[in-house]
Protein backbone atom coordinates (compact mmCIF):
# COMPACT_ATOMS: atom_id res chain seq x y z
CA UNK A 1 0.00 0.00 0.00
CA UNK A 2 2.55 2.15 1.36
CA UNK A 3 4.71 1.12 -2.09
CA UNK A 4 1.86 2.06 -4.41
CA UNK A 5 1.16 5.44 -3.08
CA UNK A 6 4.86 6.60 -3.16
CA UNK A 7 4.76 5.29 -7.10
CA UNK A 8 1.89 7.41 -7.60
CA UNK A 9 2.94 10.08 -6.13
CA UNK A 10 6.51 9.26 -8.23
CA UNK A 11 4.32 9.69 -11.56
CA UNK A 12 1.82 12.81 -10.51
CA UNK A 13 5.52 14.23 -10.27
CA UNK A 14 6.79 13.35 -13.24
CA UNK A 15 3.91 14.74 -15.04
CA UNK A 16 3.47 17.88 -12.99
CA UNK A 17 7.48 18.99 -14.55
CA UNK A 18 6.41 18.00 -18.07
CA UNK A 19 3.26 20.27 -17.60
CA UNK A 20 5.61 22.72 -16.35
CA UNK A 21 8.00 22.94 -19.06
CA UNK A 22 4.95 22.83 -21.65
CA UNK A 23 3.57 25.65 -20.45
CA UNK A 24 7.24 27.27 -20.01
CA UNK A 25 7.73 26.05 -24.01
CA UNK A 26 4.48 27.77 -25.31
CA UNK A 27 4.94 30.67 -23.56
CA UNK A 28 8.24 31.28 -25.35
CA UNK A 29 6.81 30.29 -28.88
CA UNK A 30 4.19 33.09 -27.94
CA UNK A 31 6.79 35.45 -27.21
CA UNK A 32 8.82 34.44 -30.39
CA UNK A 33 5.50 35.26 -32.46
CA UNK A 34 4.32 38.75 -30.71
CA UNK A 35 8.08 39.81 -30.39
CA UNK A 36 10.87 38.55 -32.57
CA UNK A 37 9.01 37.32 -36.04
CA UNK A 38 10.22 39.99 -38.88
CA UNK A 39 7.46 37.97 -41.05
CA UNK A 40 5.81 41.65 -42.86
CA UNK A 41 2.36 41.07 -41.97
CA UNK A 42 2.74 40.17 -38.56
CA UNK A 43 5.61 42.80 -38.10
CA UNK A 44 3.16 45.52 -39.34
CA UNK A 45 0.43 44.22 -37.08
CA UNK A 46 2.38 44.08 -34.18
CA UNK A 47 4.27 46.89 -34.26
CA UNK A 48 2.80 49.76 -31.96
CA UNK A 49 2.59 46.61 -29.39
CA UNK A 50 6.28 45.95 -30.02
CA UNK A 51 6.87 49.42 -29.80
CA UNK A 52 5.17 50.77 -26.67
CA UNK A 53 6.14 46.88 -25.29
CA UNK A 54 9.83 48.26 -26.01
CA UNK A 55 10.81 45.38 -28.10
CA UNK A 56 13.40 45.74 -30.33
CA UNK A 57 11.11 46.14 -33.57
CA UNK A 58 12.90 46.94 -36.78
CA UNK B 1 -2.04 20.00 -13.60
CA UNK B 2 -1.18 20.81 -17.22
CA UNK B 3 -5.47 22.48 -17.78
CA UNK B 4 -4.86 24.13 -14.44
CA UNK B 5 -1.37 25.65 -15.13
CA UNK B 6 -3.10 27.07 -18.81
CA UNK B 7 -6.52 27.72 -17.44
CA UNK B 8 -4.77 30.07 -14.64
CA UNK B 9 -2.40 31.63 -17.08
CA UNK B 10 -4.53 32.11 -20.35
CA UNK B 11 -6.97 34.11 -17.37
CA UNK B 12 -3.80 35.89 -16.27
CA UNK B 13 -2.54 36.73 -19.72
CA UNK B 14 -5.93 37.96 -21.47
CA UNK B 15 -6.67 39.99 -18.34
CA UNK B 16 -3.58 42.24 -17.86
CA UNK B 17 -3.16 42.00 -21.61
CA UNK B 18 -5.98 43.92 -21.84
CA UNK B 19 -5.38 46.10 -18.81
CA UNK B 20 -2.29 47.20 -20.28
CA UNK B 21 -3.89 48.12 -24.01
CA UNK B 22 -5.66 50.32 -21.96
CA UNK B 23 -2.73 51.97 -20.25
CA UNK B 24 -1.02 52.15 -23.53
CA UNK B 25 -3.67 53.70 -25.41
CA UNK B 26 -4.52 56.17 -22.44
CA UNK B 27 -0.29 57.21 -22.26
CA UNK B 28 1.81 55.75 -24.42
CA UNK B 29 0.26 55.10 -28.46
CA UNK B 30 -0.50 58.69 -28.85
CA UNK B 31 3.61 59.51 -27.61
CA UNK B 32 3.49 56.98 -30.68
CA UNK B 33 1.86 58.70 -33.28
CA UNK B 34 2.65 62.05 -32.45
CA UNK B 35 6.35 60.30 -33.02
CA UNK B 36 5.71 58.94 -35.96
CA UNK B 37 4.63 62.94 -37.68
CA UNK B 38 8.68 63.33 -37.06
CA UNK B 39 8.81 59.76 -38.83
CA UNK B 40 7.29 60.94 -42.00
CA UNK B 41 8.73 64.39 -41.95
CA UNK B 42 4.90 66.10 -41.16
CA UNK B 43 6.56 67.79 -38.21
CA UNK B 44 10.25 69.07 -38.39
CA UNK B 45 12.56 69.14 -34.97
CA UNK B 46 15.95 70.85 -35.21
CA UNK B 47 15.44 72.57 -38.84
CA UNK B 48 17.39 74.82 -40.54
CA UNK B 49 15.01 77.80 -39.46
CA UNK B 50 13.82 77.30 -36.13
CA UNK B 51 14.74 74.07 -33.77
CA UNK B 52 11.26 74.13 -32.31
CA UNK B 53 8.23 72.24 -33.65
CA UNK B 54 4.79 72.20 -31.61
CA UNK B 55 4.20 69.80 -29.48
CA UNK B 56 1.15 67.54 -29.01
CA UNK B 57 -0.04 64.11 -29.85
CA UNK B 58 -2.20 63.96 -33.15
CA UNK B 59 -4.94 61.99 -31.23
CA UNK B 60 -5.69 58.02 -31.59
CA UNK B 61 -7.12 58.88 -35.14
CA UNK B 62 -9.86 56.51 -36.63
CA UNK B 63 -7.26 53.55 -38.06
CA UNK B 64 -9.02 51.11 -35.59
CA UNK B 65 -7.72 48.00 -37.68
CA UNK B 66 -4.43 49.03 -36.86
CA UNK B 67 -5.74 50.01 -32.64
CA UNK B 68 -7.28 46.29 -32.53
CA UNK B 69 -3.97 44.35 -33.77
CA UNK B 70 -2.33 46.34 -30.65
CA UNK B 71 -4.81 45.07 -28.80
CA UNK B 72 -4.57 41.33 -30.17
CA UNK B 73 -0.73 41.62 -29.79
CA UNK B 74 -1.11 43.22 -26.41
CA UNK B 75 -3.32 40.30 -25.00
CA UNK B 76 -0.56 37.47 -27.24
CA UNK B 77 2.34 39.21 -24.91
CA UNK B 78 0.74 39.29 -22.12
CA UNK B 79 -0.22 35.32 -22.23
CA UNK B 80 3.33 34.62 -23.61
CA UNK B 81 4.66 36.16 -20.48
CA UNK B 82 1.45 34.93 -18.16
CA UNK B 83 2.91 31.29 -19.00
CA UNK B 84 6.02 31.68 -18.74
CA UNK B 85 5.49 33.07 -14.84
CA UNK B 86 3.04 30.64 -14.50
CA UNK B 87 5.24 27.81 -15.41
CA UNK B 88 7.78 29.21 -12.82
CA UNK B 89 5.62 29.80 -10.14
CA UNK B 90 4.61 26.41 -10.33
CA UNK B 91 8.79 25.24 -10.28
CA UNK B 92 9.18 27.29 -6.96
CA UNK B 93 5.96 25.61 -5.79
CA UNK B 94 7.96 22.52 -6.58
CA UNK B 95 10.84 23.10 -4.49
CA UNK B 96 8.15 23.99 -1.72
CA UNK B 97 7.51 27.92 -1.86
CA UNK B 98 4.20 28.99 -1.66
CA UNK B 99 2.33 31.65 -4.09
CA UNK B 100 -0.43 33.91 -3.71
CA UNK B 101 -1.84 37.19 -4.73
CA UNK B 102 0.70 38.92 -2.90
CA UNK B 103 3.38 36.84 -4.10
CA UNK B 104 2.58 37.10 -7.11
CA UNK B 105 2.65 40.85 -7.42
CA UNK B 106 6.38 40.62 -6.42
CA UNK B 107 6.88 37.70 -9.06
CA UNK B 108 5.36 40.39 -11.23
CA UNK B 109 7.63 43.69 -10.30
CA UNK B 110 10.62 40.63 -10.91
CA UNK B 111 9.25 39.91 -14.12
CA UNK B 112 9.35 43.81 -14.94
CA UNK B 113 13.09 44.15 -13.77
CA UNK B 114 14.03 41.03 -15.82
CA UNK B 115 11.91 42.02 -19.19
CA UNK B 116 11.42 45.36 -19.55
CA UNK B 117 14.24 47.25 -17.10
CA UNK B 118 16.94 45.14 -17.79
CA UNK B 119 17.20 45.46 -21.05
CA UNK B 120 15.80 48.97 -21.56
CA UNK B 121 19.00 49.85 -19.79
CA UNK B 122 21.10 48.78 -22.67
CA UNK B 123 18.28 49.49 -25.34
CA UNK B 124 15.79 52.46 -23.90
CA UNK B 125 12.36 52.14 -25.71
CA UNK B 126 12.28 52.94 -29.32
CA UNK B 127 9.72 56.24 -30.18
CA UNK B 128 8.83 55.83 -34.42
CA UNK B 129 11.81 57.09 -36.53
CA UNK B 130 14.35 55.89 -34.32
CA UNK B 131 17.21 54.45 -36.22
CA UNK B 132 19.06 51.77 -34.25
CA UNK B 133 21.18 49.14 -35.68
CA UNK B 134 20.75 45.77 -37.71
CA UNK B 135 17.77 43.78 -34.95
CA UNK B 136 19.19 40.88 -35.04
CA UNK B 137 22.35 41.37 -32.79
CA UNK B 138 19.42 43.77 -30.59
CA UNK B 139 17.36 41.19 -30.53
CA UNK B 140 19.91 38.85 -29.22
CA UNK B 141 21.73 41.00 -26.58
CA UNK B 142 17.87 41.45 -25.52
CA UNK B 143 17.36 37.77 -24.95
CA UNK B 144 20.78 37.73 -23.13
CA UNK B 145 19.89 40.28 -20.76
CA UNK B 146 16.56 39.47 -19.88
CA UNK B 147 17.50 36.06 -19.45
CA UNK B 148 21.02 36.71 -17.08
CA UNK B 149 18.32 39.10 -15.18
CA UNK B 150 15.93 36.55 -14.88
CA UNK B 151 18.63 33.67 -13.69
CA UNK B 152 20.14 36.14 -11.28
CA UNK B 153 16.87 37.05 -9.62
CA UNK B 154 16.00 33.45 -9.30
CA UNK B 155 19.45 33.22 -7.48
CA UNK B 156 18.51 36.01 -5.27
CA UNK B 157 15.07 34.81 -4.58
CA UNK B 158 15.58 31.09 -3.59
CA UNK B 159 19.26 30.12 -3.31
CA UNK B 160 19.90 31.51 -0.11
CA UNK B 161 23.93 30.76 -0.36
CA UNK B 162 27.16 33.83 -1.14
CA UNK B 163 28.22 31.68 -4.34
CA UNK B 164 24.51 32.39 -5.64
CA UNK B 165 24.65 36.17 -4.75
CA UNK B 166 27.92 36.68 -6.40
CA UNK B 167 26.91 34.91 -9.50
CA UNK B 168 23.41 36.89 -9.69
CA UNK B 169 25.49 40.02 -9.17
CA UNK B 170 27.81 39.19 -12.32
CA UNK B 171 24.55 38.12 -14.35
CA UNK B 172 22.98 41.46 -13.68
CA UNK B 173 25.98 43.21 -14.52
CA UNK B 174 27.19 41.11 -17.40
CA UNK B 175 24.95 42.65 -20.16
CA UNK B 176 25.88 46.11 -19.19
CA UNK B 177 29.59 45.69 -19.09
CA UNK B 178 29.48 43.57 -22.31
CA UNK B 179 27.41 46.51 -23.54
CA UNK B 180 24.09 46.55 -25.71
CA UNK B 181 24.96 47.17 -30.09
CA UNK B 182 24.86 50.90 -30.83
CA UNK B 183 25.82 53.04 -33.95
CA UNK B 184 28.60 55.55 -33.65
CA UNK B 185 25.94 58.45 -34.87
CA UNK B 186 22.77 59.93 -33.38
CA UNK B 187 20.02 60.23 -35.81
CA UNK B 188 16.84 61.33 -33.75
CA UNK B 189 14.31 63.45 -35.59
CA UNK B 190 11.64 63.52 -33.02
CA UNK B 191 12.32 66.72 -29.54
CA UNK B 192 14.17 65.16 -27.13
CA UNK B 193 11.68 65.85 -24.30
CA UNK B 194 9.09 62.92 -26.93
CA UNK B 195 11.72 60.44 -26.69
CA UNK B 196 12.24 60.86 -22.80
CA UNK B 197 8.39 60.98 -21.83
CA UNK B 198 7.99 58.06 -24.16
CA UNK B 199 10.72 55.63 -22.53
CA UNK B 200 9.95 56.77 -19.27
CA UNK B 201 5.87 55.71 -19.83
CA UNK B 202 6.14 52.89 -21.74
CA UNK B 203 8.32 51.47 -18.85
CA UNK B 204 6.40 53.09 -16.18
CA UNK B 205 2.98 51.47 -17.77
CA UNK B 206 4.36 48.30 -18.36
CA UNK B 207 5.45 48.38 -14.59
CA UNK B 208 1.77 48.08 -14.07
CA UNK B 209 0.81 45.43 -16.65
CA UNK B 210 3.30 43.27 -14.53
CA UNK B 211 2.06 44.24 -11.44
CA UNK B 212 -1.43 42.72 -12.57
CA UNK B 213 -0.09 39.91 -14.49
CA UNK B 214 1.77 38.34 -11.15
CA UNK B 215 -1.25 39.40 -9.29
CA UNK B 216 -3.16 37.52 -10.89
CA UNK B 217 -1.38 34.94 -11.91
CA UNK B 218 -0.73 34.28 -8.01
CA UNK B 219 -3.79 33.80 -7.15
CA UNK B 220 -5.18 31.62 -9.73
CA UNK B 221 -2.00 29.34 -9.25
CA UNK B 222 -2.23 29.77 -5.01
CA UNK B 223 -5.58 28.83 -5.15
CA UNK B 224 -4.85 25.17 -6.98
CA UNK B 225 -2.46 24.55 -4.52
Amino acid sequence: MTTKTIRNTAVAGDSRLGAIFAVLAFGTVLLFAAGYAQATALHDAAHDQRHAMAFPCH
Amino acid sequence: MLKNLLTGALVAGVASGLVAAALQFAFVIPLILEGELYETGARIHFGASSPQSPAGSPGLGGDWSRHLMTVTFDVVSYTAYALILTGLMALAMRQGHGVDARRGAVWGLAGFLAVQLAPAIGLPPELPGTIAGEVGPRQAWWTFAILATAVALWLFAFVPRAWAIGLGVILVLAPHVIGAPHLDTYFGVAAPELAAEFATRSLGFAAMGWVVLGTIAGAMLGREA
